[in-house]
């Protein structure tokens, strides 16, 4: 027989004994699902932003810079606010996220995949950078955006127009808020149409990278679409600078319209070679030679000089763009740096913003909470009209423009003008489109 | 045949330009046997005096056009350049239009100047140091001199057009009743580049100083013993070699918008050109200029790509490949020249 000697106190003390260690693994476990990588923990958060400072984008880098400076003024309260007073959403306040100022370091990618890793892995250990942004590359973007996944940080890509950047290569820590190369193709297809026809016969020159072959697949596959037949398509080196031998069999290949699949540099040397060869003033059957650049930015228009007059392309963003958003970026950073944004500047003020109001909706700057607030979040006030950030691959879907390189430009930044606004519906695609197959999203990583 | 005659320009006008820089790094080479990895900024520091006289030409003062407003909704500044102010707007125009061959009077004295100073300030300190030195110490000048020239300009090309009288495009194939259609200016580009190579071997050939850098070039020794001084020479064929790859820079402007980068593209293709037209030869690098030219030209059509995947980007180092098996001293090289 057996003797139970139970009191009452001894009951509780041993029910609390019992509960505490019961619950000791589970505080441990709890403390380590809250945990992540770079997690702040004094009165500073600390951004990095990873642009080229040097190399042929650098130009692009410094823009992209100085927006990033402009959206850490205004998220500390300084400055006029800019597009804090446009942002559908009012969770930022000026005061920093979360309470916490912002700071900032900054890498270089030299448009150099590697560089641009190696920068940002600098900033995520030594600095302790809690997200990563910036880039001019597709072919960077992929890049990194592999490494913060890695690394357990949110990557909010800078100017990447690659459909593989949210299609084969996209990844649960990255999001992209510009437009892709399909987009482009949507938008641009229809104005080609009624300006141009349905029976055109088109040459494309790509660029032999990443963003090229999703460049020419997309606009190739629109105008198609439309009736219009591909003639040839030919791919160029990235590192080419003098495409006349490129151009020379267009002349004889029975093309009315030539498609300049290239960006940068490779755009502004293409562009003015095929100018030189008198493409703009051949007639084919009878029609009037054309060409056209599916990606824009006003950098590039500005080292194509007068060359860009009357070519059609399209644009994540423009500075003439009269919406409240739009019109409150422009003067927030005309006034500061005494000239208006270009598309890249628009595109990394706007994710910053974008991620700091995220980080303040989910109360956490845990990054699993934050691309939880991101993903399928709707805004408005940014610039190109009510915007969805789609869940299942993280690409943001907006109004796109059409734009044409003007013909008398008042000032060195007045060189392009908006043609159309392209509505977000029509540049919209299913998440498993087959441009963007191949990839998987995974699951959000935490880091730490 | 078309297609073809026209990739035969095209590889000529490239020529023009590799000839012109393998000439000035022959002309140091041969001189002062120095392994000029500098030579490619020359280049781009000639296309930046094209774009400094553009600027210069362009500067302007402002006016408030109280119609329009800029970006910012404050009254427009509308620039008016000076030129146009003191000669009028057509002649003043005119001279902002046709800076590009403007800036070759303009080029050629900076581009001497800078050659001097390279030569007395750094790379005189290098002459009896290895060629691994020469390299490495004009490498890192390349280097610093195009971070210079971006500090200032940027690093974004800038356009700097030809005249409007030369920016069309001509029919070279109506005589003959073909349609060779070629841009103006890129034949200009080719005369440019046959006229200063003509002029820099009729130089050599029929005036006493070019004897004298000649002999200097085959005995140096004997030259002075001879009680000339050969050194002064050279140091005034360096400026000569850097004025050619400037003026070769300038004249290409219009070709494609300079940047900061455009003397590192150009600088290894010009030094295949002269390895394979033989170290030291003038005659071997302006042969080999042409001939890569053209030879690239053909490796890019579609033809040649669709027979060998990626030929267009190393036709010219296969080329050289083979050159230098079947034949180490290059085109036309002398014997004794790096062979030791």
């Amino acid at each position: 027989m057996s003797k139970t000697d139970l009191s009452r106190r001894g009951l509780l003390r041993t029910g609390a004994v019992t509960s505490a260690g019961l619950a000791l693994p589970t505080i441990f476990t709890a403390q380590s699902a809250s945990a992540f990588t770079n997690d702040p923990t004094g009165g500073t958060v600390t951004l990095g932003f990873n642009v080229p400072q040097t190399g042929p984008y650098a130009d692009e880098g410094a823009d992209e810079l100085r927006a990033y400076q402009l959206a850490v003024e205004h998220l500390n309260g300084e400055g006029d606010g800019g597009m804090l007073n446009t942002f559908s959403s009012k969770a930022l306040e000026g005061s920093g996220i979360l309470g916490k100022k912002v700071e900032y370091v900054t890498g270089d990618t030299q448009t150099k995949s590697d560089a641009a890793r190696a920068s940002a892995k600098s900033m995520i250990e030594k600095d302790g950078a809690i997200m990563i942004t910036g880039g001019s590359s597709s072919g960077v973007a992929i890049a990194v955006q592999g490494l913060c996944q890695e690394a357990g940080v949110i990557f909010m890509a800078g100017l990447t127009h690659s459909n593989d950047t949210t299609g084969k290569d996209k990844k649960a820590n990255g999001f992209r808020h510009f437009f892709n190369a399909y987009m482009s193709g949507a938008a641009l297809a229809p104005v080609l149409k009624n300006l141009y026809g349905d029976d055109r016969k088109a040459y494309h020159l790509t660029a032999d990278y990443t963003w090229g072959w999703t460049q020419e697949e997309s606009i190739k596959a629109a105008t198609e679409a439309l009736g219009w037949e591909t003639v040839n398509t030919v791919k160029t080196p990235l590192a080419a600078t003098d495409f006349s031998s490129y151009i020379a069999p267009v002349l004889n290949s029975g093309a009315d319209v030539l498609v300049l699949n290239h960006y940068g540099g490779n755009m502004v040397n293409s562009l003015t070679n095929a100018v030189q060869f008198g493409l703009r003033e051949k007639e084919v059957n009878g029609r009037n030679f054309e060409i056209v650049v599916p990606l824009y930015s006003r950098l590039m228009a500005k080292g194509a000089g007068a060359n860009v007059k009357g070519i059609h392309g399209s644009t994540n963003w423009h500075w003439s763009l009269q919406d409240e958003g739009s019109k409150a970026f422009v003067r927030s950073f005309g006034t500061k740096y005494g000239f208006p944004p270009s598309q890249a500047a628009h595109t990394c003020y706007v994710q910053t913003l974008l991620y700091a109001d995220a980080v303040q909706r989910a109360g956490s700057f845990n990054p699993c909470a934050v691309a939880e607030a991101l993903e399928d979040f709707e805004f408005d006030g940014m610039g190109n009209g009510k915007t969805l950030y789609r869940g299942a691959d993280h690409q943001c879907f907006k109004d796109v423009l059409v734009v044409r390189g003007k013909e008398n430009p008042t000032s060195e930044f007045d060189l392009l003008e908006v043609v159309e606004v392209t509505p977000r519906e029509q540049v919209e695609y299913a998440a498993d489109h087959p441009m963007f197959a191949g990839g998987n999203l995974g699951s959000c990583n935490p880091g730490a | 045949m078309d297609a073809f005659l026209l990739q035969i320009l095209n590889g000529l006008d490239k020529g023009s330009a590799y000839a012109l820089i393998a000439l000035g790094l022959t002309l140091i080479f041969g001189t002062l046997g120095v392994v000029n990895f500098a030579h490619g900024a020359l280049f781009m520091i000639g296309a930046f005096c094209a774009v400094t006289l553009q600027k210069i030409f362009s500067l302007s003062f402002e006016t408030v056009d109280p119609d329009k407003t800029d970006f910012l909704g404050n009254p427009l500044k509308v620039k008016t350049p000076y030129v146009e102010s003191w000669f009028g707007p057509d002649l003043g125009g005119a001279i902002i239009d046709w800076s590009v061959p403007l800036a070759i009077l303009f080029a050629i004295p900076i581009m001497i100047a800078v050659g001097f100073i390279m030569e007395r300030g750094l790379i005189k300190h290098f002459y009896k140091r290895p060629h691994a030195d020469q390299i490495l110490v004009t490498f890192g000048l390349a280097i610093v001199l195009q971070e210079v020239i971006k500090y200032f300009y940027g690093a974004n090309p800038i356009p700097t057009p030809a005249p409007d009288a030369l920016n069309g495009v001509a029919n070279l194939g109506a005589v003959i009743g073909m349609d060779i259609i070629y841009p103006v200016w890129r034949i200009v580009y080719f005369c440019f580049a046959c006229l200063i190579i003509g002029a820099v071997f009729a130089f050599l050939q029929f005036t006493t100083f070019g004897m004298v850098v000649r002999a200097g070039m085959a005995d140096r020794e004997t030259v002075g013993l001879l009680g000339i001084n050969i050194d002064r020479r050279f140091t005034i064929m360096f400026g000569i070699a850097a004025a050619v790859a400037g003026l070769a820079g300038v004249m290409y402007t219009p070709i494609n918008s300079p940047n900061y980068h455009m003397g590192m593209d150009f600088l290894v293709l010009s030094f295949v050109v002269v390895v394979v037209g033989g170290m030291g030869s003038l005659p071997g690098a302006v042969l080999a200029g042409f001939v890569l030219g053209v030879l690239e030209s053909f490796a890019s059509m579609e033809w040649a790509i669709s027979l060998i995947p990626g030929i267009n980007q190393i036709i010219i180092y296969l080329v050289a490949i083979v050159i230098l098996l079947v034949r180490p001293r290059g085109l036309m090289g002398r014997k004794g020249v790096m062979e030791d």
